[in-house]
């Protein structure tokens, strides 16, 4: 299955991922839009957030808008989509995100456009399997 | 345990064809479905089954400013449809279903709350209950912020509400079941387009139950996605559905449009999309320990309140059972199927509304079916289970399941069958005078036969539909016994209304929480038995009073905007404690504020907020008094619920009783150890209803209200609700209090 790998010791802060999310998925500079969001801990190092298509937010959405797609992505059926944001709430990496100007939620879709920008090797695309990726996603949140 | 197959139901749905061909349109009336704009259609619905009238009517803006929505919207409408001297099976009295402007949206946990209001068959005055399913919410994509309905149908009848093609008809309908869950699946997939469309039809129902007792419910029906298939939620007190089946309304099918993030095109969705966050959030990291209520819903409550001396058992008598861990809510966790969003309506993370899925039927007409239970939630458990002895978990499964179908009040028919349990006990009832139903503690076969014979209107199941008021006076009629006043003493209602399943004795204000209101003893409108018993912040009488003025008027509240009561304190900030009234909650009341003001435009502080509440809750009392009751002698607690009634139930806690005699009551010890029990017990009851009267006193200070407890003219004025028809009432009421010598300030 397929997803987006951080190593937020290899982030600087450019930022740069944000800008291709936000600009691939809504055509804007506004980096609020993006589906991946870099900030800085108080230690000066970067903390990235981003969905790691755990799926727990596949059983929390009361309309079924969301479900895995052959690849393993979580993806979010607009359409079905009743804006309750209960999957915000609920996301264990809060990599789900409400936007003020929009009536349903942004998450990443693992569309591989921000590692082709990150100047420092901080993101990939990996496929894994199903076992691995639970591994990864542990150690990643043991990590954070 | 049974053996459950999750998701395996005996299907109903699917002979709808041959049961539509029956239909006949009686009346329809097409319109054009008003646009939602803040929270408000500004439309409501007038449907008269007997005439056939069907027409919009305005919302206008004093509607908005006073009555707000919801139970203020169907107090307004019951007011000027009736009249004093209305019945509740009068053709005039109605049934009015509304949510409130912020009904409907879908990003707060508990916004899809229906209120149903109308005059009561167990009490004579208004009721007002809330309940889940998205009735309430379809019926604003529908164009209406209110559903009224009025007259008695000649022939059975569905009234179907189309906002999809903008057209209302009452159509004959002969071939439907009545009971629920049948209903509600048929109905379902009689009236959507497809197997998508099930979602936006909601269906309002009650069952045989509502046909043949006071004490109906009404079922708003939701389709589940993942269990595909109808579920039930119950606006359960009061015996609406008994008025629904008066009116020979088989159902009420609502066809909305279909709900998307914003239909009611709220003023800020920013503001209130950052709220449902906030909370989500809360209920994501804290629920699993404060509540656990995305586990086991108010199942939870069972050993907290046995622990505490406060869950019902033998009819009120005692608090705690040694076999209560048989009903704990681990058990119910295990029944209750797990992983799903269980909301009653979308958004709700609180997800309580949880359900037991192919549980199989032993008893009844259902015998052999496989259904899901919906529930059984704390008063539920409390009700049927361990008030009448029974803690046998699937003894209250199938109970719960027949009540709902039947559209029986499970609260009021588990005091109901308590009542009739410790009737049999007190040598009052027998085989002989039940038909042959063996009314002992514990007895779940009798007590479902019981229903049964209820659902069909038969034996002595059709005396106990009338309520626990009613059956004290048929006792006594057939010389059953003298005793009026143990009837009185152990006969847990009030106004006519079966108390809801907490232990009152040991908390004076909540025994003020149940009896000092406007419908009757319910736990819609103050739970205060922790904050006084438990954690005694409410010491005095004024501090009692205090909170009898302001948890009412809160929880009014949420029925005026169309929410639930549960997502404000069953789940908690974890920096709550630390809040100077944490009681109150004080984050969520801020949520509160910002939903209000993000679906309306219309800002409000906690002050406020309470001042909408306060006029429709006095509006209420002078309704009371309109229909002849509202006044002090109505809000008379039975003695089971202030003191403990007989020997046995003090000797029971003899040790605390005899010490409450030396520390409150102010008798010595020696005195104590020579006094016999019925000494004991005549002095507690002298001091615990004396208590009981003063705290009336201070209540009804508090609230503004005189001796007699009718609003003062100068509080209505003050509140805005001077208006002509409502100071007519109060005035006559103090010219007749002063006429016979009864304190009017």
């Amino acid at each position: 299955m397929r997803y987006l790998r951080t190593n937020e010791s290899m982030c600087r802060g450019v930022r740069a991922c944000m800008r291709i999310c936000a600009q691939t998925f809504y055509k804007t500079d506004d980096t609020s839009y993006s589906a991946i969001q870099v900030t800085e801990k108080p230690d000066g190092s970067m903390k990235i957030t981003v969905c790691t298509q755990c799926g727990v937010c596949i059983d929390i959405c009361p309309t079924q808008a969301l479900s895995r797609n052959k690849l393993g992505v979580v993806m979010l059926d607009k359409k079905k989509c009743i804006g309750c944001f209960m999957c915000v709430g609920f996301c264990p990496e809060d990599a789900f995100f409400q936007h003020p100007k929009l009536p349903y939620p942004i998450k990443c879709t693992a569309c591989g456009q921000c590692p082709k920008v990150c100047p420092h090797h901080a993101l990939e695309i990996a496929d894994v399997n199903l076992s691995t990726h639970a591994k990864e996603v542990t150690t990643l949140r043991l990590a954070q | 345990m049974q053996n459950y197959h999750a998701f395996q139901y005996t299907p109903h749905g699917a002979d709808v064809a041959a049961l539509k061909s029956a239909h006949r349109t009686i009346a329809e009336f097409a319109y054009e479905p008003a646009p939602v704009k803040r929270g408000y259609a500004r439309k409501t619905l007038y449907v008269n089954v007997g005439t056939g009238e069907i027409r919009v009517k305005d919302v206008t803006q004093q509607m908005i400013d006073i009555f707000i929505g919801g139970r203020g919207f169907g107090l307004y409408y019951l007011w000027h449809a009736t009249k004093p001297t209305t019945r509740w099976n009068d053709p005039e009295n109605e049934i009015v279903i509304g949510g409130g402007p912020i009904c409907g949206i879908t990003q707060y946990p508990g916004t899809g709350k229906s209120l149903c209001v109308s005059l009561s068959p167990t009490t004579g005055v208004p009721i007002d209950s809330n309940v889940g399913g998205y009735a309430g919410p379809l019926l604003k994509t529908s164009g209406f912020d209110a559903l009224e309905i009025q007259g008695i149908a000649q022939t059975e009848v569905v009234v179907v509400i189309d906002g999809q093609q903008g057209v209302v008809r009452i159509e004959e309908a002969p071939g439907e079941a009545q009971d629920s869950h049948v209903a509600a699946e048929q109905l379902t997939e009689m009236y959507a387009k497809n197997d998508a469309d099930r979602v936006n039809v909601s269906v309002i129902s009650s069952g045989a139950g509502g046909q043949h007792s006071l004490i109906g419910c009404l079922n708003f029906s939701f389709y589940d996605l993942r269990r595909k298939a109808t579920r039930l939620k119950q606006a359960g007190r009061g015996g609406i559905g008994t008025v629904l089946r008066q009116k020979k309304v088989k159902a009420i099918v609502v066809h909305g449009r279909p709900i998307t993030a914003n239909v009611n095109d709220v003023a800020d969705f920013d503001r209130v999309s950052k709220a449902g966050v906030r909370l989500h959030r809360e209920l994501a990291h804290y629920d699993d320990v404060q509540c656990k209520m995305r586990t086991q819903g108010t199942a939870h409550l069972v050993e907290i309140m046995d622990a505490h001396d406060l869950l019902p058992v033998h009819n009120f008598q005692y608090g705690s059972h040694p076999d209560s861990y048989r009903i704990r809510s681990s058990v119910w966790e295990r029944y209750f199927t797990q992983g799903i969003p269980d909301g009653c309506w979308y958004g709700c993370s609180m997800a309580c509304a949880h359900a037991v899925d192919g549980f199989e039927l032993r008893t009844g007409p259902y015998a052999g079916h496989r259904v899901i239970v919906d529930g059984p939630e704390y008063e539920t458990i409390g009700g049927l289970g361990s008030c009448c002895g029974i803690f046998d978990p699937e003894v209250i499964l199938e109970s719960n399941f027949y009540c709902d179908t039947y559209g029986i009040d499970t609260i009021s028919y588990g005091t109901i069958c308590a009542f009739v349990m410790e009737c049999w006990q007190r040598g009052i009832l027998n085989a002989e005078r039940t038909g042959g139903l063996e009314l002992t503690w514990g007895n779940g076969e009798a007590h479902l036969e019981m229903m049964h014979q209820l659902a069909r209107g038969e034996g002595f199941g059709a005396i106990a539909g009338q309520g626990v008021h009613r059956m004290k006076e048929i006792f006594l009629e057939k010389g059953w016994t003298k005793d009026a006043q143990l009837l009185d003493d152990i006969g847990m209602e009030n106004k006519g209304l079966e108390y809801s399943q907490y232990v009152s004795k040991e908390s004076l204000a909540q025994q003020g929480g149940y009896a000092l209101t406007n419908k009757g003893p319910q736990h819609d409108e103050a739970w205060l038995i922790f904050m006084d018993m438990v954690s005694n912040l409410i010491p005095t009488f004024e501090a009692k009073a205090e909170a009898l003025h302001y948890f009412p008027l809160f929880r009014t509240w949420f029925g005026l905007q169309g929410l639930c009561k549960l997502p404000w304190n069953d789940i908690e900030p974890v920096d709550n404690r630390q809040t100077p009234e944490p009681a109150k909650v004080p984050a969520h009341v801020a949520n509160y504020l910002d939903l209000v003001a993000g679906v309306t435009g219309r800002e409000l502080d906690s002050a406020g907020l309470i001042r909408e509440s306060e006029r429709v809750y006095n509006f209420q009392r002078v309704f009371d008094i309109r229909q002849g009751k509202g006044i002090r002698t109505f809000d008379h607690a039975p003695y089971r619920s202030v003191g403990p009634v007989s020997k046995e139930e003090y000797e029971s806690r003899q040790e605390r009783y005899d010490q409450q005699l030396v520390d409150l009551i102010g008798r010595k010890p020696d005195e104590v150890a020579k006094m016999s029990t019925e000494e004991k017990m005549a002095a507690h009851r002298e001091w615990r209803t004396g208590r009981f009267e003063k705290l009336s006193d201070t209540v009804y200070r508090r609230r503004g209200w005189t001796w007699n407890a009718v609003p003062k003219p100068e509080h209505l004025k003050a509140l805005g609700i001077d208006f002509p028809e409502v100071m007519a009432v109060v005035n006559a009421q103090l010219e007749k209090d002063r006429k016979a010598g009864v304190k009017t300030d």
